[in-house]
């Protein structure tokens, strides 16, 4: 298994695993809840609820 | 050499891109769109160091500006602003594809429903509305009569945006049950896949398998051409198999004879699915192609 490091899970509070290679601006599930998270900081990682899908976005 | 990278989201795209270029010992500016103010003469301070910027806005108004705004600095980015607008735009992707005589589907654009009914019985049914500036799928309708055409021309008039009473009609394409992704690299093809499904639509996006495919030289010569019609750069070139040569499949006095239709270019180009079905290295070939590019501007 790839290696994790925890985050608060900014809505549910719970601690949760993420990557441990996650970048600045990727977007991971919440393991608890299923919603899309974008990850703001590493070392540590924080999280926050990720923008909601636009009408323009895409390729 | 220093790379920006605009992002306003890291895909598993941008992911594949940043470790390729880390692995290589490029530097690196990792630039969020929406941390960035852009003035009319000075640009934003972390373009200051860059020697390219690679656009990967995920929302496509960012990218179009984005890509104006270095232009307007001076400083290099792919793809360009000319390309990111052609290919954001429906109507001026298939004018481009057409203008270079590349085989593409038989389109008209109306802006009353009524209008739109006169294309939609002249080309008969089904054919298909897509919204001109969209992505992945989303809001394509397959036009089977008449009473759902008016349902959805209806619809379009009175909730959409402006941009959704542009109506872009095009003739139903009765494909083989998968289209073709190309990624290139200034009309230069790094590999291409199959996307198939039993749904009318084939995205990668709307859960269609994919599998690797390899070009004929007329698929290639045609991947070349629509690149060029929209300026060059890294791009995803669709097309679909049309069964048999078929010019009567584009709409211009020009149609040649193919076995192809061109149906769209992208500039934004999500490479990762192409990545996994085939057996080519797609972030590598995109370093190479930024390395050329930056010596093709340094000297």
């Amino acid at each position: 298994m790839a290696d994790t490091v925890t985050a608060e899970d900014p809505i549910t509070g719970e601690e949760i695993e993420v990557p441990a290679d996650v970048e600045v601006g990727e977007i991971i599930d919440s393991p608890v809840t299923g919603a899309e998270l974008e990850v703001i900081s590493v070392d540590p990682v924080e999280l926050e609820e990720a923008p909601e899908l636009e009408e323009d976005w895409g390729e | 050499m220093n790379v920006g990278i605009c992002y306003s989201r890291i895909r598993r795209d941008e992911k594949l891109l940043l470790s390729e270029l880390r692995d290589r010992g490029h530097e690196i500016e990792k630039i969020d769109v929406r941390k960035q103010t852009f003035s009319l003469s000075e640009p934003p301070e972390a373009f200051a160091d860059v020697d390219v910027l690679v656009d990967r806005c995920l929302a496509t108004s960012r990218s179009l500006y984005t890509t104006r705004f270095a232009e307007a600095y001076g400083i290099p980015i792919v793809n360009s602003a000319e390309t990111a607008a052609i290919c954001a735009n429906k109507v001026r992707n298939s004018l481009a594809l057409e203008r270079a005589g590349v085989p593409t589907p038989a389109t008209d654009v109306a802006f009353t429903k009524e209008s739109a009914m006169d294309i939609v019985e002249r080309f008969g049914y089904p054919c298909v509305l897509k919204p001109v500036i969209g992505s992945w799928g989303r809001l394509m309708a397959k036009l089977d009569s008449e009473s759902a055409a008016e349902a959805i021309f209806e619809h379009k008039e009175t909730l959409g945006h402006y941009e959704h009473k542009v109506f872009y009609i095009q003739e139903f394409v009765d494909k083989p049950g998968r289209d073709i992704r190309v990624v290139a690299l200034d009309g230069e093809p790094v590999g291409a896949m199959v996307r198939k499904s039993d749904h009318w639509l084939t995205n990668a996006a709307k859960g269609a398998e994919t599998e690797e495919f390899e070009l004929d030289d007329e698929a290639r010569e045609l991947v070349a051409e629509a690149s060029a019609a929209v300026g060059g750069g890294l791009l995803g070139v669709d097309l679909m198999e049309t069964g048999e040569p078929q010019g009567s499949q584009s709409s211009g006095q020009d149609a040649r004879e193919s076995g192809y239709t061109v149906h769209e270019v992208n500039h934004n180009v999500e490479f990762k699915a192409l990545n996994e079905a085939a057996d080519v290295d797609v972030p590598a070939a995109v370093v190479d192609w930024l390395e050329d590019t930056v010596a093709g501007v340094e000297s």
